[in-house]
């Protein structure tokens, strides 16, 4: 940079004075003229660098989006209804379920599939459900509206390590309360671990990347924290009835049946059913996931504002 | 530079006369809301800069635009000689700033808020040495909603901070405080101030900025109206002061009127209101004194920056802004 020269320490050195100081406080000032000359190391030291380069807020860029996802997640843990519902309720659904004698056997008016099974399956929906159409929603709003966004705005790092740090907290609580799932129903009720691993990891994925796509859309459109929370829920108790979580696809009749094959909750919970019982998510499942979450991404992307 | 004679003594002394912001002709409009019609000027190294207007003058988008937060329609901007908007994230590693309505995450923990601040600056002052500083060390772990008014204020004053800037913008940072608070936050700001950073504040109080700064922008409806030494606004915006005074005895006829600057000599009840120019006021007492006449309820009416603000607009500066109303229409434009 053209000012790395003499002027360029100074100005920092003095910048980076100590404020405590009371003037006129001799030994204070003692103190503080030696820090001072640190400092002015320091500053010069900077200065001769000839960086204070954007790439050197990049740099750094990786460490504060895994700073700001630690916070993130303990922020998420002091909300105690948050991790209830994502990883409590789910489990509590299996367990509460389980303990029903023969519910386990396979079921006919559930395709054959067991209704612990079944109820696993549902868990993993709600999860999706209530983190992409509730939580991640609202917490944008929220973030946005308080001006937490604009503040990072004023920082050297751009507000997107937030978003980012907020998906990579809902997409880890998607990990941690589908194995959850999985083992409490394998460990404790005889179900049986998703028969076509891969199949299954790739339907919670894109079910994941559908819902939390569809979240981000939901902030980004969303003209409060209120409005956020509102829009959610609208979305999320139809979506909740159409995937088969209030009452079994298998009820429904053949039209009810395909608008659920296009809602993107429909397709992950009909994806992860398939895949637990063995067979390979079906094509129009994974178009239906992969459609919704590339078009609501790409429209949050365009009309998400950062206050 | 002629607006702070007296500077505490260290390298401070040596960034004087330099201009750390250069604003040239700056246009913005919101659809039909201009913001800022043609705004020029210069901030001068270790100066506090007073940016003051009612509410809905422009003073925040001028600063959001110095911050490279927002691009003019039109004018120029050079903040440490860069360009906010291409060097945006290059400045802001510099540049502290205290935002109006920017708040942290209602249950992060100050230290916690700090030290991932921190993570996002260069060469980050301690964060201990900051929470002492700040009086916050007590605070570290308290929720950030927990916090009051004043201690929500110093944590952002500390973020501001955090990466040893070399300018600070403090837009209107005594908002919602009550009046002790208030003080303490002055005295806060004088402190940074000493410590050799630049500071622009925006206010749109009268009595902040006549306290604070070294000079004033005043800005009305998007235009500088004005930009002095708060002192110079005062007294360049009209010369007579008022005394009142209750006087004991009779005062001689004519004894005041003769007093040299004395302009009008009023009664309202006990009261005697004098009006005069210059230094009227010591003569006046003077007289008195030698008449041995008594006075009580002493007063002398200082002009204000409000007198300044009305001889400039032509119209009292509380009326100027409708309270928030025109920031959030503003807004709303945007």
């Amino acid at each position: 940079m053209s000012e790395a020269g003499s002027p360029r320490g100074e100005r920092a050195a003095t910048a980076a004075g100590r404020l405590v100081v009371a003037p006129g406080d001799p030994s204070e000032e003692r103190e503080d003229s030696a820090l001072d000359s640190q400092q002015r190391d320091r500053a010069t030291a900077t200065a001769a660098r000839p960086a204070r380069s954007p790439e050197l807020s990049g740099q750094r860029a990786p460490h504060a989006l895994a700073a700001m996802t630690k916070i993130e997640t303990k922020l998420f843990f002091r909300e105690p209804l948050l991790p209830a519902l994502v990883l409590a309720l789910p489990v509590l659904l299996v367990i509460g379920f389980g303990l029903i004698p023969g519910f386990g056997d396979p079921s006919s008016d559930l395709s054959g599939q067991s209704g612990t099974e079944y109820i696993a399956s549902i868990g993993v929906a709600i999860v999706l459900a209530v983190l992409g159409l509730s939580i991640l929603p609202t917490t944008l709003g929220t973030y946005r509206e308080r001006g937490v966004l604009r503040r990072l705005r004023a920082t050297p790092v751009t507000p997107r390590i937030l978003l980012g740090a907020q998906l990579l907290l809902v997409g880890g609580a998607t990990v941690v309360a589908t194995v959850l799932l999985v083992a409490v129903g394998s460990l404790g009720f005889g179900v049986a671990v998703p028969r076509n691993l891969a199949g299954f990891v790739l339907a919670v994925v894109l079910g994941a990347a559908s819902l939390l796509s569809l979240g981000l859309l939901v902030a980004a459109v969303a003209p409060s924290a209120k409005a956020a929370n509102a829009i959610g829920m609208t979305l999320f108790f139809p979506s909740m009835f159409l995937a088969g979580v209030y009452i079994p696809r298998e009820t429904f009749s053949p039209f009810l049946r395909h608008v659920s094959d296009g809602t993107p909750l429909g397709a992950a919970l009909a994806a992860v059913r398939d895949t637990w019982q063995g067979s390979w998510p079906h094509p129009t499942q994974v178009a239906t996931m992969v459609g919704w979450a590339l078009v609501a991404a790409v429209v949050a992307a365009r009309t998400f504002r950062w206050e | 530079m002629a607006a702070r004679p007296i500077r505490s003594a260290g390298p401070a002394t040596t960034l004087d006369g330099m201009a750390v912001i250069e604003v040239h002709e700056l246009h913005k409009r919101y659809g039909e809301t201009i913001a800022l019609d043609g705004v020029s000027f210069d901030v001068q190294a270790g100066e506090v800069f007073g940016l003051l207007g009612p509410n809905g003058a422009g003073k925040t988008t001028a600063v959001e635009i110095m911050e490279g937060l927002r691009t003019p329609d039109s004018g120029t901007v050079r903040v440490l000689g860069l360009d906010p908007e291409r060097s945006g994230s290059q400045l802001r590693e510099r540049v502290g700033v205290q935002l109006q309505q920017a708040q942290l995450q209602e249950k992060i923990r100050v230290g916690e808020a700090l030290e991932l601040y921190a993570g996002f600056y260069r060469d980050p002052r301690p964060v201990d040495e900051l929470l002492d500083e700040w009086g916050l060390a007590a605070k570290r772990n308290t929720a950030f909603k927990k916090l009051s008014g004043g201690q929500q204020q110093r944590v952002f004053l500390a973020l501001a901070l955090l990466g040893r800037p070399e300018l600070v913008f403090f837009d209107e940072i005594t908002t919602g405080l009550d009046p002790a608070a208030r003080r303490q936050t002055w005295d806060l700001v004088r402190r940074v101030r000493d410590s050799g950073v630049t500071v622009v504040l925006v206010s749109h109080l009268m009595d902040e900025v006549e306290e604070l700064c070294d000079r004033v922008a005043i800005l009305d409806r998007g235009r500088l109206v004005a930009l002095d030494t708060p002192t110079g606004l005062i007294t360049s915006s009209g010369s007579e002061q008022r005394m009142r005074f209750r006087p004991v005895g009779v005062i001689p006829a004519g004894l005041i009127e003769d007093v040299p600057g004395v302009t009008a000599v009023t009664r309202s009840g006990s009261q005697v209101i004098v009006t005069g120019s210059g230094e009227f006021a010591t003569g006046v007492t003077a007289a008195l004194g030698r008449a041995q006449v008594l006075v009580a309820d002493l007063r002398l009416e200082q002009r204000t920056l409000d007198d300044a603000f009305v001889a400039l607009t032509g119209r009292p500066f509380d009326d100027a802004g409708d309270t928030t109303h025109d920031e959030k229409e503003l807004e709303a434009a945007r």
